[in-house]
């Protein structure tokens, strides 16, 4: 007995350093008694180690009406969480990575890129042509063919769908679309009930946040984060945040609501005119069950989402998941055409400020995304903020471009929520301008008065100074002077933003201008 | 040939050794380089916030001080790449349209159009770290990117591997963008000094003991990290390098 109890206690600490540090035992805190760790029932009324401090989730942009969303506070906020911070630079950074690798295995990629490219600008510069093509197709296949022009027309099409069917219960996947259309708060006050598929998604909706990413969009969140939120929802043990366990937890729970749900949507990641047929991606499959295990099928499609032919979705498909995830292609690719035998199948095309932005000189390319997300993977300004501090359906690069149509002055601030590096572009499969875009935005707003006052006295008054060589020289006379003068909105806005976590720049002795008016003839 | 030189106001106000080196180092090709006394700025701050009137008559005033020139040359990949990028808030005359296309950075300046063989007179022996600024690298091309499939290639290390005595070595994020962005540093305080700071790390993993750049925009920032941060990691134009400062 004894020599059992000897195996059992926790090794010396002389031992436990040649253990792999990872590998080691907690110190045991039990309390101690005769020289011995107290056992069983005296030993458990206390801890065994407390558990570890949780840094609680940083929450997105506070959202008040229609007021200007202040992206830079969110991110302040979600800098200030180094756990989840570092966490989500580094797993989106590792997915840019595999996303390099996969264009290195692609001789072609340029060549794909260019091709996807014009394809698309071809397709939105005849898009009524192929969208006619593409209802005729569908509607010949089956599909009953409804017309959005907004999010509410949508919400209000599928929900008469719904009531025509007498059902209650809706499984879908992941669509950015609904989420533009504010499509769950709509079902939630019809007393539909809506189930997200995704498991990321899912967890967002439990949590009642939006996705933060358009392909992971619970990416911001530690996995001790889900933890909590399914210990609230799913009644799982909080302190359990091991990630199999969670996904089962969620498989279980889901699965049943699944199975008896009476209808079933899905987004669509292309449309082909000449097919009517639709392609969804995914990597869980839960597309395929949205779609198919329910008698009743909706997907929801922008119309911006019609490619012409069969042929032009390879490209795309070769494109999306490598730029996305880094895979060669997701799990599941799915073609639907119609309604399953006995079943019914409804699309609706919607527009949702999507024509109004295809007349807009600067920026109707951006209708050429495919919802990749590269962009919000590569961005470091995107991946150090977190989705959920730009307070808008869309994130990140393509978010600062797309964000504005749909509201200027509540997401004015978005486009200089960048530092313009240009690497959006560079990474986008369809060859968007995205920086240069954002760019344009400033203007925009520049222009529209939706500058704060502060940044636009800022820039008035740079552009006073520097217009003029006088007043500039006068301005930067002396060094010293230089620091409190030059760079006028760097010390506008606050007392000293640079300030506030650097060093300020050490004053030289003189400026260049001194110096070649002492050591260059002067002409 | 006649040379205009271009000091963008930050260099003239903070980082003179920067504009000092460059004009010493064009007159050692033998080339007759004016320094234009009337200049101020290229006018990226406020085009770079939206403001495009605002503008205006700084980028009007850089015509006139740089018109009369064969070339213009600069020590700023940022500043040239707005002249010759986004120089649109005046009137695009055929003056103007001259003088954007004649704006040179000083590496493509002496990689592209002098086609510099050697530096004799420089040496560096030091472990250095690269830093691209973001508009030299992906507005004005100074080296292949690393989000494309395309031939590696690089004018500034290229030009840096003629110096005697200098080893470069690779950065984990060479292209990350160190969160500068001009006026974004002040009004996005927060997440430019974390995307410097972790730039800062990033160049002290590798081993350097230098970073050089073509840009002292991106430097002054990174380098108010580092000493924020008590790191000692050191800044040095790549005009200084190859006009042969020692340290």
């Amino acid at each position: 007995m004894n020599g059992i109890e000897k195996d059992t206690q926790p090794p010396l600490e002389a031992e436990r350093t040649i253990l792999h540090p990872e590998l080691a035992a907690p110190p045991d805190e039990s309390p101690v008694k005769n020289g011995r760790r107290l056992q069983h029932a005296e030993g458990a009324s206390h801890p065994i180690h407390p558990p570890p401090e949780r840094e609680p989730q940083p929450r997105g942009a506070r959202i008040r009406g229609n007021h200007r969303v202040d992206q830079t506070e969110a991110a302040e906020r979600f800098i200030a969480s180094p756990a989840h911070e570092k966490m989500h630079d580094e797993r989106l950074w590792d997915l840019r990575g595999k996303r390099d690798r996969q264009m290195h295995s692609i001789p072609e990629w340029e060549e794909l890129r260019t091709l996807a490219s014009a394809i698309k600008e071809h397709t939105l510069t005849h898009l009524d042509q192929y969208l006619e093509q593409f209802e005729q197709n569908a509607r010949a296949n089956g599909v009953h063919v409804h017309w959005a022009k907004d999010g509410e027309e949508h919400n209000r099409i599928v929900h008469g769908v719904l009531r025509d069917h007498g059902a209650k219960t809706l499984i879908k996947s992941k669509s950015m679309l609904t989420e533009e259309c504010g499509f769950r708060p709509y079902m939630a006050a019809a007393g539909i009930e809506v189930i997200e598929t995704d498991l990321g998604e899912r967890i967002q909706q439990l949590d009642n946040e939006d996705p933060s990413h358009v392909v992971v969009p619970a990416v911001h969140k530690l996995r001790g984060d889900v933890a909590q939120v399914f210990a609230a929802h799913l009644g799982t043990d909080p302190m359990d945040d091991d990630v199999h366990h969670l996904a089962e937890a969620q498989r279980q729970a889901t699965r049943p609501l699944i199975l008896n749900a009476q209808a079933g949507m899905t987004g669509c990641n292309f449309a082909i005119a000449e097919t009517g047929g639709i392609t969804v991606c995914t990597n869980e499959g839960n597309a395929d069950l949205s779609a198919n295990v329910p008698n009743l099928h909706i997907a929801s499609i922008g119309i911006e989402k019609v490619i012409p032919r069969l042929e032009h979705l390879a490209v795309f498909v070769r494109l999306l998941s490598r730029s996305a995830l880094g895979s060669p292609i997701t799990q599941y690719t799915s073609h639907i055409r119609g309604p399953r035998a006995g079943g019914e199948m409804h699309m609706v095309l919607v527009d949702n400020g999507r024509s109004a932005r295809l007349e807009q000189d600067k920026f109707w390319t951006s209708l050429k995304c495919i919802r990749c997300g590269a962009c919000m993977n590569t961005c470091p300004v995107y991946r150090r903020s977190g989705g959920l501090s730009y307070g808008a359906t869309y994130s990140g690069p393509i978010g600062l471009i797309i964000d504005p149509s749909f509201n200027r002055h509540k997401y004015s601030a978005l486009p200089f929520s960048s530092s313009l590096n240009g690497s959006c572009s560079n990474v986008c499969p369809v060859k968007i301008n995205i920086h240069e875009q954002i760019a344009a935005w400033r203007q925009v707003m520049a222009e529209n008065h939706e500058l704060t006052l502060i940044k636009k006295a800022a820039m008035k008054a740079a552009g006073v100074l520097l217009a003029h060589p006088v007043l500039y020289r006068a301005a930067i006379t002396s060094a010293d002077s230089a620091l409190n003068n030059l760079p006028r909105f760097a010390i506008y806005i606050r007392l000293n933003a640079w300030g506030r976590h650097r060093e300020v720049p050490h004053a030289p002795r003189e400026s260049f201008h001194s110096w070649y008016k002492r050591n260059r003839s002067v002409p | 040939m006649r040379v205009g030189l271009f000091v963008p106001c930050y260099v003239d106000a903070f980082h003179p050794d920067v504009g000092i080196a460059t004009l010493e180092l064009l007159e050692r090709f033998g080339i007759e380089v004016e320094y234009p006394f009337n200049q101020t700025c290229c006018g990226q701050p406020m085009t770079n916030s939206g403001c495009h009137a605002e503008s205006a008559a700084t980028e009007a005033l850089f015509v006139q001080n740089f018109e009369r020139f064969d070339y213009i040359v600069g020590p700023s990949g940022s500043c040239v790449h707005h002249v010759r990028s986004n120089f649109d808030s005046i009137e695009q005359t055929d003056i103007v349209r001259k003088v954007r296309a004649n704006t040179y950075e000083l590496v493509e300046f002496l990689h592209d159009v002098l086609k510099v063989e050697a530096f004799p007179w420089a040496e560096f022996p030091h472990r250095v770290a690269y830093h691209n600024n973001c508009n030299a690298l992906r507005g004005i091309g100074h080296a292949s990117m690393s989000e494309l499939r395309v031939e590696p290639f690089s004018k500034p290390l290229d030009l840096l591997r003629k110096v005697r005595g200098i080893e470069v070595v690779q950065l984990a994020r060479p292209d990350e963008c160190c969160g500068f962005g001009g006026t974004f540093s002040v009004f996005a305080e927060g997440i430019s000094s974390k995307m410097g700071h972790d730039k800062v790390r990033d160049e002290m993993q590798s081993g350097a003991e230098y970073v050089v750049s073509a840009d002292s925009s991106c430097m002054m920032h990174q380098q108010g990290c580092a000493e924020r941060a008590g790191l000692p990691m050191k800044y040095i134009h790549i005009a200084q390098v190859l006009n042969g400062a020692s340290s």
